[in-house]
């Protein structure tokens, strides 16, 4: 279902409750809640060491000897690795994959949900598994799955040539590459780290070490033509196919692009770039000096500063806008446009932009209560738990999903009308 | 310290030094050198090294000066001498033997223990020396085989010990199915969102020690901790690239470490008992990576334990009852001043607390400390005949009725363990975690 086929109407509706789950199975572990608001999910033991998992109050039919790590799609379908007699693998809406593995982990979800990958282990041997279903080919070992936006395809670190325990210049030769499908970039490395995949899942591109002090960045199996001291995360431009990667050169960080210094402007770090929808702006979070730490958009710092650190960032949907979460003397802030909101909190989780990109929401907690703030207000409600705000596809409406305080225990989905909060 | 040094280069055979110094020129050696001390020899490399006046008190600091007989060659400021101070005064023109000698000088002949800063009039931090001469061995390609493979697995895996990642979760997973035989409702909780704390440990603990994780979930059970474990890499806080040398890597591990529990959105983050960890993410990996602190709150083991008993979150059931000693671990009671409220813990839970002498920040270094039990097999009876006074100091705190030694720090675990064999003490040796295990009532047990 479309997000604006979600059930925008105003009001509250009481989903399941789960404070009465408490009473029911000898264990109950930690809820997941669908992004349409609608489902709340966690495993429970329903006897000793044999567990299921209760969606909205009603169990799976499916029980298992271990199950772990519950996440709901972005089509709010449950995934979770379930487990019997040591064969592992994915069960989704309770209904496990055919094939089984030693061991399955870190699953992925394709942007629209309708794609399931992870990482797979058979007799010491690794590949990745999609929709259940295995790569041709697999390797000693495997790290940093990554998945294509369509889920058409995964990559991940793959160890390609054997080396004993410590022989440390048959390593320094190169022994990893990347496998998109199953098939390995035609170079090695000494390391590859942080693969990601173009938003058309055509390329990929990660952070590569090629001698033990040269880093760059390798896109499709090219590394780019200069080197550098260290790298970060590379990202695609949305639209050109263009990689751009914080990069470290004489002990300062800059942005580069396709191999070229684009931010002339030298940060002691630079991090975590985005790009806004169209390209356009970049954001990124840096640190003009020790212990200074803020958002520069388009390589200018704003003028506001945390000293702990800066986290979460995010872009507005029009590019406009920017926001993040900062933290100072243990203090932790939601700040926008340069601005810090006055509260300060015990945690801040990240901003969420409304479509518009007119409005700002974000979880927060103090005191071990959570609630939402809209544009640095907080709503009247406090939360036992709490999961992150959605605003409408119209932004005039924003979902709250939560559990009400220990005593009432109920799961409930609000739909707020957005001028009535601001 | 005015007379010269006896210029003996034999070194001990390593197949990385070794097959380094095969591949390297005295050019390329000069070249890394000029490169370094102009890029990264700044002001406090020149205050240090322009500041020493060679009065030798910091000699008597050094376990491995005493132990060696006071052989002038050990004394802090002559490991300087020999390796750094030709390398400025000759402007890197040095051989490739000379580097050899100067490689296992730096890496083995020093534990980067601190003990010196103490003593030397003018504060100059010895171990920072140590640690540039590293900086360039590993610029050079010439670090230890076994230290070198180490930073290797860092650098694949992003831990210590080449742990896959189901391996980890899948030691978890067993951990958690073995402590519920004894404790039927404990969890280990993995990737749980918001939790007060998230714990992390150092590689050999899922590799050799696994029973610490295990013990750790049950005093976090017990106390009632809201507690996580990440499912990913970044769960390991142990560091040996800050070691070797490899600044770089360094600041990777700290960086997936502390965005780890960034993305868990915990709000603290407790460590195991480990020494050189807490140095990596209090200290040096955090402040390379442009925090002036951990971004988080790092809490080292005995500073948790601290605050569980002072808090009345653990109660115990008995007390240890075997007259134990304490060794103060060089990177958390230097480093961070943790040595009263270990004590706080031991007298909590243990009978009889025989100190040994030196103690506190005064107490001497365990011998396996910045790395050195790290360079492994080839320079262990070095290490061990090199911490004679570390024996000697166990052996008097055993006189006086001391069976056991609490030594919360990994590296120490080891280098004691290397020690209490190697000079035939018969003592055992334990971790703060070991004590607290044993005696804390653990709520709901399985009969």
């Amino acid at each position: 279902m479309e997000h604006r086929q979600w059930d925008w109407d105003i009001g509250k509706k009481k989903i399941a409750d789960f404070h009465q789950w408490r009473d029911l199975y000898k264990q109950v572990q930690e809820p997941v809640v669908s992004p349409d608001g609608e489902t709340l999910a966690a495993v429970v033991e329903v006897e000793d060491m044999v567990f299921s998992v209760c969606e909205n109050g009603k169990l799976w039919e499916n029980t298992f000897d271990r199950i772990w790590y519950p996440r709901f799609g972005p089509n709010s379908r449950l995934a979770a690795l379930v487990s019997t007699e040591a064969a592992w693998t994915v069960a989704t809406a309770d209904c496990p994959w055919e094939a089984v593995f030693d061991f399955v982990w870190d699953p992925r979800f394709s942007a629209c949900g309708g794609h399931i990958s992870a990482a797979a282990q058979n007799e010491g041997q690794y590949n990745a598994v999609t929709d259940g279903v295995a790569w041709n080919a697999s390797y000693p070992s495997l790290s940093g799955l990554a998945m294509a936006n369509d889920g058409t395809k995964t990559a991940a670190v793959v160890q390609t040539v054997p080396f004993n325990s410590g022989d440390i210049f048959q390593f320094q030769e190169g022994c990893y590459s990347a496998a998109v499908n199953g098939k390995p970039w035609e170079h090695n490395f000494l390391n590859l780290w942080e693969l990601n995949f173009s938003p058309d899942g055509r390329s990929l591109a990660a952070e590569a070490r090629t001698t033990l002090y040269d880093y760059t960045i390798v896109v499709d199996g090219m590394p780019w033509p200069a080197s550098f001291e260290s790298v970060w995360k590379p990202v695609f431009h949305p639209a050109d196919g263009s990689v751009t990667a914080p990069v470290r050169k004489s002990g300062k960080w800059f942005l580069a692009k396709n191999g070229a210094i684009i931010w002339e402007k030298p940060f002691l770090q630079l991090w975590h770039h985005q790009y806004s929808r169209d390209g356009r702006c970049i954001a990124a979070i840096v640190a003009p000096a020790f212990g200074k730490w803020t958002v520069a958009v388009d390589s200018r710092p704003w003028s506001l500063h945390f000293s702990d650190l800066v986290t979460d960032l995010a872009i507005s949907p029009d590019g406009n806008r920017v926001a993040c979460v900062g933290c100072t003397d243990g203090r932790w802030a939601v700040a926008v446009d340069n601005r810090c909101w006055n509260d300060r909190f015990d945690m801040v989780w990240q901003p969420v932009f409304s479509p518009d990109s007119r409005h700002v929401a974000a979880k927060v907690e103090k005191q071990g209560r959570f609630f939402i703030l809209v544009n640095g207000r907080p709503l009247k409600q406090t939360f036992s738990e709490l999961w992150d705000p959605v605003f409408s596809p119209d932004s005039t409406r924003l979902m709250v999903r939560g559990i009400e305080d220990q005593n009432s225990g109920h799961y409930c989905r609000y739909v707020f009308q957005l001028s009535d909060l601001v | 310290m005015t007379k010269s040094l006896p210029t003996d280069l034999a070194v001990i055979p390593d197949k990385g030094v070794d097959g380094a110094a095969a591949r390297l020129t005295p050019e390329r050696v000069a070249r890394v050198i000029q490169i370094l001390l102009a890029e990264e020899g700044g002001a406090r490399l020149k205050v240090y090294t322009e500041t020493c006046v060679h009065c030798g008190l910091c000699s008597e600091a050094c376990h491995f000066y005493l132990s060696n007989d006071k052989d002038p060659r050990f004394a802090p400021a002559a490991k300087v001498k020999q390796t750094l101070d030709p390398m400025i005064r000759k402007n890197g023109r040095v051989s490739v033997d000379f580097m050899k000698k100067a490689c296992e000088i730096a890496f083995t002949e020093c534990n980067l223990c601190r003990r010196c800063v103490m003593y030397c009039p003018f504060g100059i931090d010895i171990s920072y020396l140590m640690l540039f001469v590293r900086r360039i061995c590993h610029r050079l390609g010439m670090v230890p085989q076994y230290i070198q493979d180490t930073a290797h697995s860092h650098s694949a895996t992003l831990n210590q010990m080449w742990v896959k990642e189901d391996e980890w979760i899948d030691t978890l997973q067993w951990q958690e199915d073995e402590a519920r035989d004894e404790i039927p409702d404990l969890r280990i909780p993995l990737e749980k969102q918001g939790a007060d704390v998230m714990y992390s440990v150092i590689g050999p603990e899922p590799k050799f020690r696994a029973q610490l994780i295990y013990q750790a979930a049950v005093i976090m059970h017990a106390a009632g901790v809201d507690w996580t474990m990440p499912a990913t890499p970044g769960w390991d806080n142990s560091d040996m690239c800050m070691y070797t040398g490899d600044s770089e890597m360094m600041a990777r591990l700290k960086k997936v470490h502390f965005e780890t529990a960034m993305r868990l959105k915990t709000k603290r983050i407790v460590m195991g008992e480990c020494g050189h960890a807490f140095r990596s993410v209090y200290d040096v990996g955090n402040r390379h990576l442009g925090w002036k602190m951990p971004p988080l709150p790092m809490v080292h083991a005995i500073e948790f334990y601290y605050e569980l008993f002072r808090d009345g979150k653990l109660s115990l059931a008995k007390k240890y009852d075997v007259p134990l000693t304490l060794h103060d671990p060089c990177n958390v009671v230097r480093g961070r001043g943790l040595h009263e409220m270990a004590r706080f813990v031991i007298h909590k839970t243990c009978t009889t607390f025989i100190e040994m002498h030196p103690n506190r920040e005064h107490n001497y270094c365990c011998g396996a400390g910045g790395g050195v039990i790290n360079c492994g097999p080839p320079y262990a009876k070095k290490r061990v005949e090199g911490n004679r006074v570390k024996a000697d100091q166990l052996a008097a705190a055993k006189a006086k009725g001391a069976r056991v030694i609490i030594a919360p720090c990994h590296n120490c675990h080891g280098g004691l363990e290397d020690i209490v064999k190697y000079y035939e003490l018969d003592m055992e040796i334990k971790f703060l975690g070991d004590i607290i295990y044993e005696c804390i009532e653990k709520g709901e047990v399985d009969s």
